[in-house]
């Protein structure tokens, strides 16, 4: 047999090896080497906080009474895990975008930042909670008894160990809860201790279902055996119970102050919750396993009467397994204990956050910016409420005397708890509930717990009265505790869980559907339930009035100025100034507003900032994205799709000059080949009869004479050819310097008539009908009638009429004059007048005496003067018509 | 308006497709557990009365409840090494940080 003092001092021990372990844990982590503490193995240990003593305890005790009914306590946290897709992706997914510290804020934030919610959540969370802190370290004290000799043991030392438990336990948290003030940061102390609690317990519990099984019923067969002859050996299960036992475990799970600390708060990385997806249905499971064959030899060794809900640990007493005993007691231990460090942290947090803060800052005079450091409030607020939640426990402990079976307060701490569902669930799925909503909800279903659940578990006449049992409140049937409405014959805890979760939720969504939401309440709505198309706060500052001294000096005072200090900077660096204050845009009151929610809770950082800002501003364009459920989605496709057509456009575009230039590179080649081509023609005549005069030597004077004209000749008409060139060259590259002078239009055309030889030296006849008008003009006088000649001359040559004839029009146009130049000559064919103005393009060129480069050149003159040039065939010949621009007409006159 | 009908493409190529049924089981498989794990109440109980058909043994029971829940560990487990397999070949669109 063990001492109590043995006991003690094991304990002793192991406390001391945790307090350890934590220091090292958090050593690790300041030094930045935390990652096997961020392992989705120490996630799932940690949801293992679920599994308190009264599971480990408990559910021995509860099968011995109930069979396999202990069991739905652990299939709904199961299903919810397994179906992790459904809600737990979103709510960590939620709680991380919104930087949610606890259940409180997480309805506080969805419902507008409302601090009446977070208030009456954290009320009830305290309500609903401590009873069942109380039952941890009544279970602690309950199994160190085992230990003692019933001669020595008094009631004294019983409730000295209780409070020296409680102590230990405040202490542990104090130290390594509060170390870091935001709560968002990972408690890498406290969620190491717990992990390794969570092995303990574990192993403690399979250690003894092993022993039970192999080591005293002999083996799986016999154990069966012995199972279906105890007196749980029948299938007698409340069918209501099965199902609502499963349904309200599974609500508890989520909703569970500690369960959303360690499920959502600690989460380091989403992908850790699927792994536990399976690794913690897992645990749950080995948890499980051994409870029934535990309670059944527990029923068949002991003597009637004993207290089930110790059967871990007699039953390896009874057998004179001291070690295995003492290895029992630490997993009860570990589970009391990491219940009440995690239990207590959430409520602390909340408590501080959402009570001790909220007053404290409306008593300071000037509001946000106090002077002093913030920082050392909150902590203080935060330890001050971690002492105040576990004296609260303690209390409850010494009053309550310790008496009432462990399931029973487990279950009533669970439905209170559940009644946080409906407003939770409403509020990440359903964008119609409103504060209103779910503050009626709330209230209606605490109310009714209660009433129905938490004063009738103290028994008749402790709190209410045998008549208001049986009579209902004043007499009135229908408010019976145990029988509402007067539907009678329901299990009080099946009838306490239907009643409450059904008005809650009928209130719930009757009130939410007849108030209107808030612009923030709205804004809000939309981040939860679309949470995965944009993780990001859409709800603007107004950000004018606030200036970003004052900003610091807050941010300071919560964050730390180090912290508050570089946030501030890299800021500043993203925005481009130089120094540590940034401009306060709205983007970085956000950003600050999430840092300080990470510290104080959202509607505390939210009120802070709105004192400095002077309001949250709800621009048109939030309204319009709340007003439009898919309207951000649509947005964001309608940027996409004029991008995508932006790049079509652009890439239509490339391809389109891809085209001309491969094009151009034609041409290019073409013209270098054709100027190649024109060089050589007369070189080569050149060349021959150069050689001719060189080599020959009786050569009459007549032939010399005759070969020497032709080299002359041919060098004219190189000289021409590349006279032309260079022409085109400057006026293609734009070098050209126009010499603007006024004249008469017709003057020009009979010049450049009388240049082209007239019609003297060809047949061509020339008629000039308008010559006596006079037509003021002001161009490069020069140029236009080079391109007159031009034009004259290309008539001499190509018109292949009988009787050739050119005749000169001048019309008045609506944007200038036209010089119509109309010949009777063959029209070009229509495949080539596409062709003309190009260079080196020559139609019908009989005597190859042109170059091709006439029409080009006029070209690029009528454009330098502002005009053109175009060609139009006529039934009689063609007509080549110079566009000459209005301004140059008019400048003239 | 944009119609997001018209944007969407009809087919999924396989790999997509692979991780979407995945997802489907993922969902459905709470369902699933859920029913199977309900299926107890339909059981004769020793609560019903001496005319009742004889109830379930308890051996029966707890090896009906822990087979239920090995399969669905065993399945989840299964799922999820599907799910974080594909998740690396055929990424979703990343989905911003705040």
């Amino acid at each position: 047999m063990i001492s109590v003092n043995q006991l003690v001092a094991v304990s002793l021990v192991y406390v001391a090896f945790l307090f350890a372990i934590a220091f090292f844990a958090e050593r690790a982590s300041v030094r930045g080497r935390s990652g096997w503490l961020r392992s989705p193995l120490v996630y799932t240990l940690s949801l293992s906080i679920y599994c308190t003593a009264w599971t480990f305890y408990g559910a021995v005790g509860y099968a011995a009474r109930s069979g396999m009914e202990f069991v739905t306590i652990y299939l709904g946290p199961s299903l919810v895990m397994i179906g992790w897709w459904w809600v737990l992706r979103k709510l960590v997914r939620i709680g991380r975008a919104q930087r949610a510290t606890s259940v409180a804020d997480l309805i506080s934030a969805r419902y507008g930042k409302s601090n009446l919610l977070a208030i009456v959540v954290t009320l009830m969370a305290v309500v609903g909670v401590t009873p069942y802190i109380a039952l941890q370290l009544q279970s602690v004290t309950l199994s160190v008894s085992i230990f003692s000799d019933p001669v020595q043991s008094d009631g004294l030392s019983q409730s000295t160990a209780t409070f020296w438990v409680a102590f230990g336990l405040a202490i542990f948290t104090v130290l390594f809860g509060t170390r870091n003030l935001n709560a968002n940061e990972r408690h890498d102390g406290v969620v190491i201790a717990i992990a390794v609690e969570a092995v303990v317990k574990l192993i403690a519990l399979l250690a003894v279902g092993i022993f039970v099984v192999w080591g005293i019923a002999g083996g799986i067969g016999p154990m069966m055996d012995r199972i279906d002859s105890s007196p749980i050996g029948e299938w007698s299960m409340d069918r209501s119970r099965w199902v609502a036992l499963t349904a309200l475990s599974a609500a508890a799970f989520l909703a569970l102050p500690r369960m959303f600390q360690v499920m959502v708060v600690e989460n380091e990385d989403e992908r850790h919750l699927q792994i536990a997806s399976w690794a913690f249905p897992l645990y749950l499971m080995l948890m499980s396993l051994f409870v029934v064959p535990i309670a059944v030899i527990g029923l068949d060794i002991l003597p009637a009467g004993s207290n089930p809900d110790l059967f871990v640990l007699t039953v390896p007493l009874a057998e004179g397994q001291g070690g295995l005993a003492t290895l029992s007691f630490l997993g009860g231990f570990s589970s009391a204990t990491s219940m009440v460090i995690v239990a207590t942290l959430a409520l602390s947090t909340m408590v501080s956050n959402h009570i001790v803060m909220p007053i404290w800052l409306s008593a300071q005079a000037e509001g946000a910016q106090v002077s002093g450091d913030v920082r050392n409030v909150v902590i203080l607020a935060r330890r001050a409420s971690i002492l105040m939640i576990i004296f609260f426990g303690y209390l409850y402990y010494r009053l309550s005397g310790g008496g009432a079976a462990l399931a029973a307060i487990g279950l009533i701490s669970f439905v209170g708890v559940a009644q946080f569902l409906p407003a939770m669930l409403g509020g990440i799925f359903w964008r119609g509930a409103t504060r209103w909503g779910a503050l009626a909800g709330l209230v209606v279903g605490f109310v009714v717990w209660v009433f129905c659940s938490l004063l009738p578990s103290f028994g008749p006449d402790a709190v209410l009265s045998a008549t208001v049992f049986d009579n209902g409140i004043a007499g009135m049937g229908w408010l019976r505790p145990q029988a509402l409405f007067g539907v009678e014959g329901i299990d009080p805890t099946v009838h306490a869980i239907v009643w409450s979760l059904t008005l809650n939720m009928v209130a719930f969504v009757c009130v939410s559907l007849v108030t209107f939401p808030q612009p923030l309440e709205r804004l809000q709505g939309a981040q939860f339930v679309n949470v995965f198309d944009h993780s990001t706060q859409a709800r603007g500052w107004d950000a004018a009035p606030a200036t970003s001294e004052d900003l610091m000096v807050m941010a300071q005072r919560i964050l730390g100025p180090t912290d508050a200090l570089s946030l501030f900077r890299a800021e500043a660096q993203r925005q481009g100034l130089s120094g540590h204050l940034p401009e306060p845009t709205q983007g970085f009151l956000q950003t600050l507003e999430r840092e300080l929610a990470g510290s104080v809770g959202s509607a505390t950082a939210h009120a802070m900032i709105s004192q400095l800002v002077g309001g949250a501003s709800v621009s048109v364009e939030d309204l319009m994205a709340v007003a439009d459920e898919s309207a951000q989605i649509l947005e964001y496709s309608n940027r996409l799709e004029a991008k995508s057509a932006e790049l079509s456009r652009t890439a239509r575009q490339l391809r389109e000059a891809n085209e001309k230039l491969t094009a151009l590179s034609v041409q290019k080649d073409a013209f270098l080949g054709q100027i190649s081509h024109e060089l050589r023609t007369p070189m080569t005549s050149i060349r021959s009869f150069s050689e001719i005069l060189r080599d020959t030597d009786e050569l009459e004077q007549a032939e010399k004479t005759k070969y020497a004209s032709i080299i002359h000749g041919e060098t004219i008409r190189l000289t021409r050819l590349l006279d032309d060139l260079l022409d085109l060259s400057v006026l293609e590259n734009g070098q050209v310097s126009l010499n603007l002078d006024t004249g008469n239009l017709n003057d020009v055309i009979g010049q450049a008539v009388l240049s082209a030889g007239g019609d003297r030296s060809t047949r061509l006849t020339v008629r000039h009908e308008q010559a006596q008008i006079d037509r003021p003009l002001t161009t490069d006088l020069d140029r236009l009638r080079q391109v007159f000649i031009n034009l004259i001359t290309n008539a001499q040559k190509y018109c292949d009429a009988p009787r050739p004839e050119l005749r000169i029009d001048v019309v008045d146009h609506g944007d200038g004059l036209h010089v119509v130049f109309h010949d009777n000559g063959t029209p070009i064919p229509s495949e080539s007048r596409t062709l003309i103005f190009e260079k080196f393009s020559r139609i019908n060129d009989k005597d190859g005496s042109g170059a091709g480069l006439g029409l080009a050149i006029c070209r690029e003159i009528m454009a330098r003067l502002g005009g053109d040039i175009t060609h139009e065939p006529r039934a009689d010949g063609n007509a080549f018509i110079v566009h000459l621009p209005a301004q140059a007409a008019l400048a003239a006159q | 308006m944009t119609d997001r009908k018209t944007n969407a493409t009809l087919f999924l190529e396989r790999r997509s497709y692979r991780r979407r049924r995945v997802m489907d089981a993922l969902r459905l498989l709470p369902i699933a557990g859920l029913l199977l794990w309900l299926f107890p109440v339909f059981w004769p109980n020793a609560k019903d009365g001496p005319d009742a058909p004889a109830s379930v043994s308890m051996s029966g029971a707890v090896t009906y409840v822990f087979i239920v829940w090995g399969v669905l560990i065993l399945s989840a487990l299964a799922l999820w090494w599907a799910f974080a397999h594909r998740a690396g070949e055929a990424a979703e669109p990343p989905e911003r940080d705040p």
